[in-house]
């Protein structure tokens, strides 16, 4: 197990509808948080990097921006983006800063206000969001193309509609213990209930995904401070390393995709290289955070993981098999569906989540037994971008 | 200029693709292929990513393929919100050629089926702009 470049701080603000302040401000609190998590100041900081998909963002090239209000000029600081999985971009980005020798501590910073713009704008953004040339024309927006996953995967695999519901319930269960999440409420099998007037998570948005099966728009910032071997040991207690990295890009136009019931070729392939790297199998991972923008996404995810056999998604979530006390804990922390899915900050709140697990201080999401190893499975589009991080301590 | 005609709102009005768009109002949906290392692409390429040649030709798709997924979309973004709901697939065509469009409004959602066969069609808009749709084989 590769031990040279750790997460020595983790921050994260509150996912929110309507952050009261500006990104600057949203950006500080989750990075104060990081800081004195690591117990360092801005002087041991040697660089900078911001992330977030910059259609929601009213300042351009806002990495100058943000470094200046969070104290860290005149270190050299850039933006990365790859839309939903950009902080873990990011990561991967500073990760390869550090292991090359040219700095020794570099803070990462996802960030995401979506109430930024009105929701007209959003609208208008949100169907250039794939293909402009070729598939925006037909009128396509971000459930349309999980929805095709969704038919696909579910005509093949046998997967239900109360498959799918019982994904979100399982978030919901621990969007209520997250202080941090968005979506707090509660969630039942009735709000799913067809013929229930009242049950508001039923109705269609682009079938066969329902409101439910979506995840919640949110504002909100997250910051990972990653550092080498020499300051990790100088500054940490619980050191936690990032001991494998995978990331894979597919082709935007769903034209160019393979097998649509196979789920996102992104995931497997991300996978693939960071098991391989780290040394470890699917088997080795005791808790893991995947990227639930949609209820058919987290079962996709439990194959492209290896968590379950292809096509066979249907039975960990059955068996509940990725709860927190199952044999494979997902998303404890309430998932995109109900922490929310502020898209730049994303990446890092994952990661956030899975470092306190791994140093026993998730509080009520804690998971029991003492994970030694934990996964972070991120995508950005629809497919399009991929990533995959392994932490170990 | 001239592919801002394409689709129900273009977003892209210059490609050296463009002739795709005079194609479709003669009727035809096609690709384009490398005249160099005869890989085919649709939607069409003007350049190979294969053999990064910037010979090619156009090449009319197949008749017949089958739906391999599809989507009713009950919201549409900014500038289609006349449309829904609306339903959009994905054909495969033998060959390793696939198709993205909407399916032709004649089609009633709930005959839609994963596996179905189908054909491709060009499509005219009442206002001009010019398109293609799935329809049942
Ligand atoms: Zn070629």
């Amino acid at each position: 197990m590769e031990k040279d470049v750790a997460v020595i701080g983790v921050g994260q603000s509150s996912f929110v509808r309507g952050y009261e302040g500006s990104i600057r401000e949203l950006a500080f609190e989750a990075f104060r948080e990081a800081m004195q998590d690591a117990g360092i100041t801005q002087k041991d900081v040697d660089a900078s990097v911001f992330c977030s998909a910059p259609e929601y963002d009213k300042q351009r090239s806002p990495a100058g921006v943000l470094a200046e209000y969070l104290g860290l000029i005149p270190q050299p600081t850039f933006y990365v983006e790859t839309v939903c999985s950009s902080s873990s971009t990011g990561v991967k980005v500073g990760y390869s800063m550090i292991k090359s020798g040219l700095h020794d501590i570099v803070v990462v910073v996802g960030f995401q206000k979506m109430s930024e713009i009105t929701s007209a704008e959003s609208q208008e953004r949100m169907g250039r969001g794939a293909d402009i040339q070729w598939e925006a024309p037909f009128g396509t927006m971000m459930p349309a193309y999980y929805a095709m996953y969704a038919q696909a995967y579910m005509a093949k695999n046998g997967l239900t509609h109360d498959d799918l519901r019982d994904v979100r319930l399982k978030s919901a269960t621990y969007g209520t213990t997250n202080e941090r999440a968005v979506y707090r409420k509660g969630v039942k099998a009735a709000d799913f209930d067809p013929n229930n007037p009242e049950a508001k998570m039923a109705g269609p948005v682009a079938w066969p995904l329902r409101v439910g099966d979506c995840c919640a728009n949110a504002d909100g910032s997250s910051c990972i401070i990653l550092a080498n071997k020499e300051k990790a040991k100088a500054f940490s207690k619980k050191p936690v390393w990032i001991i494998g990295i995978g990331a894979a890009s597919e082709a935007v136009n769903m034209a160019a995709r393979p097998e649509f019931a196979k789920g996102l070729s992104v995931g497997y392939k991300a996978a693939e290289q960071a098991y391989k790297m780290a040394g470890i199998t699917a088997k080795d991972v005791k808790v893991a955070e995947v990227h639930d923008c949609f209820t058919i996404a987290e079962v996709m995810a439990y194959e492209g993981l290896g968590f379950a056999p292809m096509g066979d998604g249907k039975q960990l979530i059955r068996e509940k098999a990725t709860y927190k006390e199952g044999r494979i804990p997902v998303n404890v922390d309430g998932g995109l569906l109900s922490k929310g899915h502020p898209i730049g900050a994303t990446g890092g709140s994952q990661m956030r989540t899975i470092v306190l697990q791994l140093r026993g201080e998730a509080g009520p999401m804690q998971v029991p037994g003492d994970p030694g190893i934990g996964l972070v499975h991120n995508v950005g589009g629809v497919g399009l971008y991929g990533s995959v991080t392994i932490f170990g301590r | 200029m001239g592919f801002e005609k394409f689709g129900r709102k273009s977003f892209t009005a210059v490609t050296k693709t463009g002739k795709f768009v005079d194609l479709l109002i003669e009727g035809k949906v096609e690709g384009t292929t490398c005249k160099k290392c005869g890989a085919k692409f649709f939607p069409p390429r003007a350049d190979c990513a294969t053999c990064l040649s910037k010979e090619m030709e156009w090449f009319e798709m197949p008749k017949k393929g089958t739906l391999e997924t599809f989507t009713t979309a009950y919201y549409a973004p900014f500038g289609f919100e006349a449309d829904p709901p609306y339903t959009m697939g994905v054909v495969d065509f033998d060959g390793g050629l696939k198709l993205f469009a909407r399916i032709a409004k004649e089609v009633k959602p709930e005959d839609v089926r994963v596996g179905m066969g189908v054909t491709v069609r060009p499509l005219k808009y009442e206002d001009g702009q010019v398109s293609f749709e799935i329809l049942k084989a």
